[in-house]
């Protein structure tokens, strides 16, 4: 089960106040669709959806593509880990896109998409995903729906409140959710862990993208206050040069959180200005630290991955800054953090309080020039609530976690406790409709939810519970999304799919935006592999020492060379398999017996490298395992490994009738 | 594009298929309800069919060496120079069996061609293996022609 801490806290909550509020237990699952839901979620044989819904994996540590609004899994694509399904991770070109400071961690728990944008808006090149646990940012061509780029995030742990991003995708942010000891140089020092208040700290990092290729880069840090960093949302319009962070266990606890951290009737939402900050760490008002993290990037023309470990960022301290942080007290743990696509109003959800606080913009930059605060909190001043408060939507339900926007004047709230969608009027906070969802829904999206110009049409309840909806599959059940649409006063249930991995946060994107750039082929002319055969005239096998490389061509239907002889125990096999094909869809496969990593994938006009080491004598098959024509069963080959010191040479050919006549 | 999985199924369909079949499914799909507007059937890109190909002598020497190296690239593995079939037919006396548009059309538009010619769907059902669309430009498979014909002879 997914359960975190905090939900045993919300079930002591429930028992307490299930009585005053609406909706806490949902209604018959069975009679909440009504008669045109069908037609609304069929796309017919050879028709497109309308939507992309990119949806971030969890535990699995990769992202899945969903269409919408059919709910039809068209992709997983592997991010933080590895997949036998096409090597992603255990091909020689990939193995470094898995690498970090503590070497190679091939899993992940994948929690949050960021979608790119230009002026707030989609521009449907890259998505971005976080890792968890090691702290990672990864970045998603939508082009080819590969994993380009991850960097690991240095002075992290916990990078939850990560990748949003500003809104001409300038940085994309980190945020610790776990604090952890720091001293001066911003090392992780060996202290008791019960020093948490002395010794203990946050960051944020602000990672650049480069508008033209994406690359990223550590800009800087801030050094902040040992509390957990949980999510995290840019500025709009008039916000655009503030970033908000929600912040929990500002009872700076070490154990037992869930009592513990629960004890405060109001923790933070931090505000951030990311632009002042930049200006600051440009005139070196940061400080140099030594780190070590990897900056792991995919050379498309290559086909090959590449990992350098980098060694200095730079950190700023709002302390001495005085004037780039300051916390609002926001009631209570709070999670969600969001922001409308007017920019004016965050939206807070604290988990454990009965309202849901609403923010204004401008009346934060009024008490910041006001000094209205109310103390400090480590150094970092803290505005008075009532001053920034726009108001608070008055028992919405229980455990609100995340808002999403339709650009219209409302707001969607998931309630995890309740299990339920509420829709509220911004300005008004009023509530207008609430929906149940099947069940204990986490995040939600709508479609441009997290832009200036929402998309709209639907809202997608991502679940953490499915018991009873789909056919049981012994103790671990499928993941659950329901598909509502919001074209109406009312919501209304659509569709319910089965999800894949564990969603956390995910968006979804017109597909008018990501279709037309998709890569379909890559050129032959253009691939720069080290190894790659462009023909198979440039087909080879070569030693070197107890290295054997093999510089072969697919093609439908048939691989060159297919009989390879000379090969020796001791020896490593490298298979550069290129695949000859121009036209799309057509990827080749390839395996070997015996095989201890993967079989791999290759698309037209790609090479890919496999690793074998044979481990005993004999003739051992190799094969395509893409059915790609109808000859594919014929295409295979043979390699012959011969005892170490055998007198057989090195050889290889395919079909020596076909020789002849070259 | 036909996926990989259907290939059998479309090879099959080739030698039986008709028009209505295909009308039928079109407008089965017409009438079924659609969620969006935009949801748009695939769309495929295809080099533009050609008419004519006009051909000079003596040959162009840098198209032949040209055609040559892309012949190399992307045909080679398929098509021999001599007449013996390897997946695809040789390439000898190609040029005097085959119109110059014919050859053209085959190398840039091959699926209108599986579609469209009987020549085409003859030397499918011998090979078995649809000739791959393999990215080639019209200029290059105006070059690789000039190579074609430089193999059968030509001057």
């Amino acid at each position: 089960m997914k359960f975190q801490p905090y939900h045993l806290l919300f079930a002591v909550l429930i028992s307490g106040s299930a009585m005053l509020l609406p909706a806490c237990k949902p209604h018959n699952p069975t009679s909440a669709v009504e008669g045109d839901a069908a037609s609304k979620v069929y796309v017919a044989p050879g028709k497109y959806d309308e939507f992309y819904n990119i949806v971030s994996g969890g535990f699995n540590g990769q992202v899945s593509v969903y269409g919408l609004p059919s709910g039809r899994l068209f992709r997983i694509i592997p991010v933080f880990s590895q997949m036998p399904e096409n090597g992603w991770g255990y091909s020689e070109e990939t193995k470094p896109m898995l690498n970090t400071s503590h070497g190679f961690v091939p899993w992940d728990d994948s929690h949050h998409i960021a979608l790119s944008t230009t002026n707030g808006e989609h521009d449907g090149r890259w998505a971005f995903v976080n890792a968890n646990n090691t702290p990672r940012i990864a970045r998603i061509n939508l082009s080819t729906f590969r994993t380009e780029e991850i960097i690991e995030i240095p002075n992290s742990s916990g990078n939850h409140s990560s990748p949003f991003i500003t809104e001409n995708s300038e940085y994309a942010v980190a945020g610790t959710r776990f604090s952890y000891p720091m001293d001066d140089d911003a090392s992780n020092p060996d202290v008791p862990i019960s020093t948490y208040k002395q010794n203990f700290k946050g960051t944020v990092s602000f990672i650049g993208i480069n508008p033209e290729s994406g690359r990223m880069n550590v800009a800087f840090q801030l050094l902040l206050p040992g509390v957990n960093f949980d999510l995290s949302r840019c500025g709009r319009g008039p916000s655009h040069d503030w970033f908000f962070f929600s912040c929990y266990n500002t009872e700076q606890a070490n154990t037992l959180l869930e009592v513990n951290a629960s004890q405060k009737d109001k923790d933070f939402i931090m505000a951030v200005n990311w632009k002042k900050c930049e200006e600051y760490a440009k005139a070196g008002k940061g400080k140099v630290t030594r780190v070590r993290y990897a900056h792991n990037v995919y050379d498309e023309t290559k086909h090959a991955a590449t990992s350098t470990i980098e060694t200095e960022t730079i950190v700023l301290d709002p302390k001495s800054l005085k004037d780039v942080v300051y916390f609002m007290p926001c009631p209570k743990s709070p999670h969600g953090c969001d922001v409308d696509p007017t920019g004016e109003y965050i939206c807070g959800s604290g988990k454990l309080a009965a309202v849901i606080p609403v923010f204004s913009f401008s009346k934060i930059q009024k008490a910041i020039s006001d000094a209205n605060f109310e103390g400090e909190f480590d150094g970092i001043p803290v505005l008075k609530y009532d001053a920034v408060l726009h108001g608070e939507v008055k028992k919405p339900g229980l455990g609100p976690l995340h808002t999403e926007f339709d650009g219209k004047g409302f707001a969607y709230t998931s309630f995890f406790v309740s299990s339920e969608i509420v829709k509220w009027n911004i300005e008004k906070l009023e509530v207008v409709d609430r929906v149940p969802t099947y069940y204990s829904i986490g995040h939600l999206c709508v479609p441009g939810g997290p832009t200036r110009k929402p998309h709209g049409k639907y809202v997608i309840a991502y679940n953490k519970i499915t018991k009873d909806r789909y056919l049981p599959t012994g103790p671990e059940l499928t993941q659950s999304a329901q598909l509502y649409d919001i074209s109406g006063d009312k919501m209304k249930l659509l569709l319910d799919f089965p999800t894949t991995g564990e969603p956390h946060y995910a968006e979804a994107i017109p597909a008018s935006l990501v279709t037309p750039k998709q890569t379909k082929i890559y050129k032959i002319e253009e691939n720069n592999h080290p190894y790659a055969a462009k023909g198979e005239k440039e087909a080879k096998v070569f030693r070197e020492g107890n290295k054997v490389h093999v510089v072969m061509t697919s093609i439908r239907s048939h691989f060159t060379p297919d009989n390879i002889e000379g090969v020796k125990l001791g020896d490593e096999v490298y298979f550069h398999v290129t695949n000859l094909e121009q036209d799309w869809d057509v990827p080749h496969g390839f395996a070997v017996k015996g095989a201890n990593n993967a079989e791999i994938l290759i698309m037209p006009g790609e090479t890919c490298t496999l690793k074998w080491v044979p481990d005993r004598v004999g003739v051992f098959p190799i094969y395509c395992t893409d059915f790609c024509s109808a000859l594919h069963q014929e295409m295979q080959g043979y390699v012959r490994v011969s005892k170490s010191g055998a007198n057989v040479p090195l050889t290889f050919s395919t079909g020596k009738k076909a020789e002849e006549g070259k | 594009m036909f996926s990989k999985t259907t290939l059998l199924t479309v090879l099959l369909a080739l030698s039986i298929a008709s028009c209505t079949s295909k009308k039928q499914a079109d407008e089965a799909a017409k009438n079924s309800p659609t969620p969006s507007e935009a949801a748009t059937p695939q769309p495929e890109v295809h080099g533009a069919e050609m008419k004519s190909v006009e051909l000079t002598t003596p040959l162009n020497k840098e198209w032949v060496s040209a055609g040559k190296s892309i012949y190399d690239t992307k045909c080679l593995a398929c098509h021999k120079l001599t007449d013996e079939k390897l997946v695809g037919p040789g390439w000898s006396g190609v040029t005097r069996k085959r119109e110059p548009v014919w050859i053209m059309n085959m190398i840039t538009n091959v699926e209108m061609m599986l579609e469209k010619d009987e020549e085409a769907q003859k030397l499918l059902e011998q090979c078995l293996v649809r000739m791959p669309n393999q990215n080639v430009t019209q200029d290059d498979a105006r070059k690789i022609l000039e190579f074609m014909r430089s193999n059968d002879g030509e001057k």
